[in-house]
């Protein structure tokens, strides 16, 4: 196999094959099916980041209610409230993991929802404390999923300058050594520099940690984010009083001073722009979706496209699904843990409604608290650079004995009633579907055991 | 003793599975043999980039205090005095007994060879690749090490955790395990797993192991305190038994923002874990352990401008355990005055973090310097004897 072919294209590139969803007939199919309307976001809504604000600000009122009448009954009162607030959250980021399984399960464009999760995880962030631990479905929700069919300029100016991005690496509070801020500070409460976003833009998001850039150009950029920052009631903002004074020099280019966000949005174009950026970008691709170590002339050919188009993402899928490597057999990445169940729940083809009166005990001990033994806890990577690609990161002894008991036991609690384990071999697989398969299908001593054996076979966890 | 099992022997003696294995290529005969040594080794990578400066602070450094505004710390901002020069960050009071006893010492400004691009990602794949560059180089040190030592069986090294541990990676067989997985599987499911995954040689390995070593963490009772803990509960029981070997990752050091508080969770991870793997080892265990745990980089000398400190160089290794010569403060200091700090901004490296280790692996393993050199660490200068064990 080198061309398209519908049912390696739903595995391959999207979550698998489904019993009730057809797979794509053509590569101009899946293509489509990305300038269609997004009907995910409707029937499996998650609610946005514009609106998660208004929680973190709920709780940000109840910390001032504190802190202006300590000991008083008052202070008790918002302390509760406060836990109340992020309680909720808490129970909200469960069901927002739910709605984000079952957009994989019942889309008609898996391909879509692999991209969203391309770019999520090339763009990680999260909230480190309180609140805005929640924040990361939102966050996609609203700076990575409308960006993911357009330019990679566009995607990289919502996700770089997002409130939750700025939180996360460390924006927030870094002004301008020379700033007017950190002048009044002065000396005994000095206030600077943090280099943390800047560096991360550089080594993940733009040039790639091999990219011509050194020491130098990250401080001059950290100084050139300088008064990029946010707060709970506004979202972003630029803040002059943090601004270091004078033009700042990256890769060699002079950025002007000016008191607002245009410079920092002018620096941002010219890294999206960069070959280096191109290259480093292509290669992520073409690691995450066709294999570890991919053919040269497929990262070449989206680099190529990647300079000729000036990053029009539409095209470099169009080259990925039209190049004969990402056709090429046998089955080879290994799905990651959250991609490995949610094919299971397409395969499955648990219901729309599967989550309807669940409780958060429920969705921790199905997901939550499977992916962190699997090695993947839910939106909580370890670092910037997001989930490892190289598959011997995720065949581990303690991952697969982790997928062993939620193979063998969840989808049970998922379906009300489990498929037939000899059919299921054959819808859950396709072409794929292997004799030692079907014997053990047909040989297993129960069904959940069945159906946990196929979910185990090599030709389900690759793709 | 050297007596000559299969795994799969070991397993159904075991009464992990049944006989109907047997022809399963994947249960190779492995030899229990006694290790060539009895001294144990725990290697931690402290993952994100711990601030050695904060951790092991030099106050008597004229230069320390200017640099670091609210993290100047020192004795009298509660930390505690080690040598008249250096003092521990007071979340470490914890292992005060520890460095009294001569358990405890530090190794100050070491680096890998690692410098310039600060990220943490490479930083670590160098450390633990032990190599000059990260080119054509895809196993770790710790492995290159039990490559070269005979008698090593699958039981020798453990990687302990959910992290992958790439310093453990390579030709010699290591055990994998994370204490909180376990495998309850009928022994049809087990026979069937085996046929539907025969195929696929990278998948078979993991679930065998898998199924070797759920066994053993059944005896290790249910989760108690963090995972920090599980981890050192399982690696002390195991370094109890057969095994002389193991490495786990301690994460959490990534310090940009408000030091003070952020650094205190990875601190408190490293006391309990030490504590714990004295407190849970058995019989003369501890007084033959060596604990390694390093750094990917250690961070500026100057705070930064959010309370925090940026990625730098020259770090701070921690030792401890029995078989080190403890109550000390190692290093050649390079000092934190105007001119002494590596490209203005980090700290100093003044040795190799890598020649650190290559001694004290020297001294548990009697493996001559040159393997260290060509073999373990290809391109390393050991230099003199640092007198890191006793």
């Amino acid at each position: 196999m080198s061309s398209f072919d519908p049912q390696l294209a739903e595995i391959r590139f999207g979550y698998g094959l489904s019993p009730q969803v057809a797979a794509p007939q053509s590569v101009a199919e899946m293509l489509d099916g990305l300038g269609t309307p997004d009907t995910m976001t409707t029937r499996f809504p998650v609610e946005p980041f514009h609106v998660f604000r208004n929680r973190m600000v709920a709780v940000q009122e109840q910390i001032r209610i504190r802190q202006a009448n300590r000991g008083t009954d008052l202070a008790a009162a918002a302390r509760k409230r406060r836990n109340e607030l992020n309680k909720d959250a808490r129970v909200a980021m469960f069901q927002w993991l739910g709605q984000t399984m079952l957009r994989r399960t019942h889309t008609t464009t898996a391909f879509r929802e692999r991209v969203v999760a391309f770019w999520a995880d090339h763009f990680t962030a999260m909230g480190k404390r309180g609140v805005v631990r929640r924040a990361t479905s939102p966050y996609i929700e609203d700076a990575i999923r409308p960006f993911v069919s357009g330019r990679f300029e566009d995607l990289l100016q919502s996700a770089v300058m997002h409130p939750l991005m700025v939180d996360y690496l460390d924006q927030r509070l870094s002004m301008g050594p020379n700033s007017e801020r950190a002048i009044k500070a002065g000396k005994n409460k000095p206030r600077g520099l943090n280099e943390n976003l800047a560096r991360e833009v550089l080594e993940l998001h733009t040039l790639g940690v091999d990219g011509p850039y050194t020491q130098q150009d990250v401080t001059e950029l950290a100084e050139l984010f300088a008064g990029l920052t946010f707060d709970s009631k506004n979202g972003l903002k630029f803040r002059k009083d943090f601004m270091e004074p004078g033009p700042e020099t990256v890769l060699g280019k002079a950025y002007p001073d000016v008191p607002n966000i245009n410079a920092i949005r002018a620096v941002l174009r010219d890294l999206a722009a960069h070959p280096s950026t191109a290259r480093h970008l292509a290669g992520k691709l073409a690691v995450h979706f066709v294999a570890d170590t991919p053919d040269p002339a497929l990262v070449d050919a989206l680099t190529q496209a990647y300079l000729d188009t000036g990053g029009d993402l539409m095209v470099l899928y169009e080259v990925l699904l039209t190049h004969p490597s990402a056709w090429r057999d046998p089955l080879n990445n290994f799905k990651p843990p959250a991609d490995y169940v949610s094919s299971a729940m397409r395969a499955l083809a648990v219901p729309a409604d599967a989550f309807d009166g669940q409780s958060e005990k429920d969705m921790r001990r199905m997901f939550a608290a499977p992916f962190i033994r699997m090695g993947q806890q839910w939106e909580r990577p370890l670092g910037p650079d997001g989930w490892p690609e190289e598959d011997p990161e995720w065949i581990t002894p303690q991952g697969l004995a982790a997928r062993v008991n939620w193979a063998m036991r969840i989808p049970a609690q998922l379906v009300k009633v489990l498929p037939d384990p000899r059919d299921f071999a054959e819808t859950a697989l396709g072409a794929f579907v292997t004799e030692p398969v079907r014997f053990a299908a047909a040989a297993a001593e129960s069904r959940p055991e069945a159906i946990g054996i196929v979910l185990m076979s090599p030709a389900f966890q690759r793709r | 003793m050297v007596s000559s099992v299969s795994r799969r022997d070991f397993l159904a003696r075991a009464g992990v599975i049944g006989c109907s294995l047997a022809a399963s290529p994947l249960f190779t005969p492995v030899s229990f043999a006694q290790t060539p040594w009895d001294t144990r080794l725990v290697v931690i990578i402290l993952r994100g980039g711990m601030d050695g400066l904060d951790v092991v602070q030099p106050y008597g450094d004229p230069g320390f205090a200017a640099l670091r505004g609210s993290l100047s710390g020192g004795p009298q901002a509660g930390a505690l005095d080690l040598d008249g020069y250096f003092a521990l960050h007071p979340a470490l009071a914890s292992l005060m007994p520890l460095w009294q006893a001569g358990q405890l010492s530090f190794v100050h400004a070491i680096s890998t060879p690692y410098r310039d691009k600060r990220s943490h990602f490479d930083g670590q794949d160098l450390l633990e690749a032990g190599t000059e560059s990260l080119a054509g180089v895809r196993d770790g040190w710790l492995n290159r090490m039990l490559q070269v030592i005979p008698g090593v069986t699958a039981q020798t090294a453990y990687s302990v955790g959910r992290n992958d541990m790439r310093l453990m990676r390579g030709d010699a067989e290591v055990a994998n395990w994370a204490p909180d997985a376990d495998l309850g599987l009928s022994p049809q499911a087990v026979r069937l797993m085996d046929l539907v995954t025969e195929s696929d040689p990278a998948i078979h390995a993991a679930l065998a192991e898998a199924q070797l070593l759920s066994d053993a963490a059944d005896d290790m009772g249910g989760p108690r305190g963090g995972n920090h803990i599980e981890i050192a509960r399982f690696a002390a029981d195991r370094l109890s038994q057969d095994a002389r070997i193991a490495a786990f990752s301690l994460n959490g050091w990534d310090t940009h923002f408000h030091q003070e508080r952020a650094i205190l969770p990875g601190l408190k991870r490293l006391a309990e874990t030490l504590t714990t793997l004295r407190g849970k080892m058995r019989g003369d265990t501890w007084r033959k352990t060596a604990v390694i745990a390093m750094t990917e980089f250690g961070r500026t000398a100057r705070q930064n401008g959010t309370g925090g400190t940026d990625h730098g160089t020259g770090g701070l290794m921690v030792l401890a355990g029995g078989a080190i010569r403890g109550g000390r403060v190692f290093g050649q200091w390079p000092g934190l005055g105007d001119g002494d700090l590596y490209q203005g901004r980090d700290l100093m490296p003044t040795a190799d973090v890598r020649a650190q280790a290559a001694w004290i692996m020297r001294g548990l393993t009697g493996i001559d310097t040159t393997t260290f050199e060509q073999s373990i660490f290809p391109g390393l200068d050991m230099g003199s004897d640092p007198g890191l064990l006793l």
